[in-house]
């Protein structure tokens, strides 16, 4: 199945999801599905009982649906666990939570996945093995100071089995970021000067993630800026904030879907 | 005390690969020293970034690994609290913060280096565990505990140097159990931490004017030894509480509800720091006594007539 065709279906999940339970992060999932896709389905290695040497944070938290439908599709999560999202029969919220299948941290909190992901990949090395760590940040927790501290640190320990995506839709919860926060730009540069090989992306082109990610050096921790729309695929919700939280009325959910077959 | 914690550290976990030293550019010399010199790849770092610091121990442990954290108190907790609960106790992390300087040891240092709050803070969260011994012998068997048996979140609250010996003649010690340092009949003296030096005061004077007093030492504060406190005052016709620590949140608020709810008939008199920030500077003792916390003080409240209810 092509990336497209599988990023198709997991939107189409969410949407199924967001029917049954009144408050999810669908365009904070939206904005980053081909990155997590790409990151599960292309880039960590699989062993034959399909566990991985790798390992993947959702640092934004709020996201992890896009996490929780790559799971499913990965037999890690169950059908049922999904269907049961939010409620009193099920497990998973609304935030990644630790013990859960596949969830190797508790997120939710923006700037604690960077700090987490760097000690993480002090122990890989430290135990002499190979697992990358894979860590996807919004842009809104590059406001966080934590966050700073852990890229300060990561590049100053040479940590190059770090691999950090930033999904920059340009949004968070109250507008525009370059509207309401002009020096937040330029982002790519600041990484870099942090120590930091760091790349733009597209950050719903799956095939340019994937080569981003192939041709880094491997002499810095890695990060790729990727640009991305908040909502993206269902033309009402793009770049709309109220989709940070909302969840679709029926019309809209029926609109939404309709949208997504037709971009099949 | 705080190397006595470094040379217990470095030894205990000499045969180990899994312990690994975070600081925040604050660490004890000496033995901590010949950790950093012997496993560079174990001691970290971070510099002024206790958010990181934190993080990074969550991460570690997050993959079989036994971080230590240390700092001095307000830094190692304050200021990174949201990851301390998210990160670590969220995730009931075996990762052993070090608050060195606990209290008002820092004497000369103003407000912002007192942690007259911290018991209470770390206390609140869920999963939190709270160490906090009165000694160096005391900091040694803390610190082989949290290296070998610790499997959660921990707050370790330390001296500074140059603590006195007060457990030589001491049952020994257990995690989560009292500790008698002396025992008598009369008056039972509930303490913690290096302030118990104070209690030891104390309680020779009380001697002196008669009375068998008991000494116990309650290190851990969190699980706290709710059977043994409820059994010392009931053996004990009245009981001193000895705390550098403000009045909520602390020692002295569960001693009174642990008596209520055992329906004890002990007397007891609380003694701990005011509900006031510190402006003052001087030694650490000038800095007790500023807040009423002085064996004068002490000894003339508990040899008087029992305070009125509510009173203070």
């Amino acid at each position: 199945m092509s990336a497209a065709e599988r990023c198709r279906r997991f939107r189409r999940r969410i949407l199924d999801i967001s029917q049954r339970v009144p408050a999810l992060h669908i365009g904070a999932a939206f904005s980053c599905m081909e990155i997590v896709d790409a990151i599960y389905h292309e880039l960590m290695r699989r062993d034959a009982g399909g566990g991985s040497p790798d390992t993947f944070l959702m640092s934004k938290g709020h996201g992890c649906l896009a996490q929780y439908v790559n799971l499913e599709a990965l037999g890690v999560l169950r059908s049922a666990d999904l269907d049961a999202y939010c409620t009193p029969a099920g497990r998973l919220g609304v935030h990644p939570d630790y013990g859960n299948p596949g969830i190797e941290a508790s997120t939710g909190s923006l700037g604690h996945g960077l700090p987490i992901a760097a000690g993480m990949a002090i122990a890989n090395r430290g135990r002499g093995t190979d697992g990358l760590i894979y860590v996807v940040l919004s842009d809104g927790e590059l406001q966080e100071g934590s966050t700073w501290e852990a890229l300060m640190m990561a590049s100053s320990l040479g940590l190059t089995n770090l691999v950090a995506f930033v999904d920059n839709n340009d949004f968070q919860s109250l507008g525009r970021t370059s509207a309401t926060h002009p020096s937040f730009y330029p982002l790519v540069e600041k990484l870099q000067a942090f120590g930091w090989e760091a790349v733009h992306v597209d950050g719903h082109d799956s095939a340019a993630i994937v080569r981003a990610v192939r041709a880094r050096s491997g002499a810095a921790p890695f990060v790729a800026v990727a640009r991305t729309t908040k909502g993206k695929g269902v033309s009402f919700m793009e770049s709309v904030p109220i989709w940070h939280y909302r969840s679709p009325s029926a019309a809209e959910y029926a609109q939404a879907i309709a949208e997504l077959e037709r971009s099949s | 005390m705080r190397n006595t914690f470094a040379e217990t550290l470095y030894r205990s976990s000499r045969d180990r690969d899994d312990v690994y030293v975070v600081v925040a550019d604050i660490s004890p010399a000496g033995p901590m020293a010949a950790f950093s010199a012997e496993r560079p790849q174990r001691f970290i770092n971070v510099g002024v970034a206790e958010q990181c610091m934190i993080g990074i121990a969550a991460g570690l442990a997050l993959k079989g690994c036994r971080p230590f954290c240390y700092t001095i108190a307000t830094f190692a907790l304050y200021r990174p609290f949201e990851m301390i609960r998210d990160d670590l106790c969220y995730q009931r992390l075996p990762v052993t913060v070090v608050g060195i300087g606990g209290g008002v040891v820092y004497s000369t240092l103003g407000g912002t280096h007192y942690a007259q709050e911290d018991v209470a803070v770390a206390s609140a969260v869920p999963g939190m565990q709270i160490l906090a011994p009165c000694d160096p012998a005391e900091c040694a068997d803390a610190t082989r505990w949290c290296v070998a048996e610790n499997a959660g979140p921990l707050y370790l609250r330390l001296g500074k140097a140059g603590e006195p010996t007060l457990t030589a003649d001491a049952e020994p010690w257990a995690f989560g159990r009292i500790r008698y340092l002396a025992r008598g009949t009369d008056v039972v003296i509930f303490t913690y931490g290096i302030i118990a030096r104070l209690a030891v005061a104390v309680a020779e004077r009380l001697r002196a004017r008669g009375l068998s007093v008991s000494i116990v030492s309650v290190h851990t504060l969190k699980p706290l030894d709710r059977p043994g406190i409820v059994d010392a005052l009931k053996r004990h016709a009245h009981a001193v509480v000895i705390e550098e620590h403000g009045p909520y949140g602390g020692l002295t608020p569960q001693v009174k509800a642990l008596a209520w709810d055992a329906a004890a008939r002990t007397r007891i008199d609380a003694f701990t720091l005011q509900d006031a920030f510190i402006h003052n500077y001087g030694s650490h003792d000038d800095l007790l006594a500023a807040h009423g916390l002085s064996a004068d003080r002490i000894v003339e409240v508990v040899t008087g007539p029992a305070m009125a209810a509510g009173g203070s």
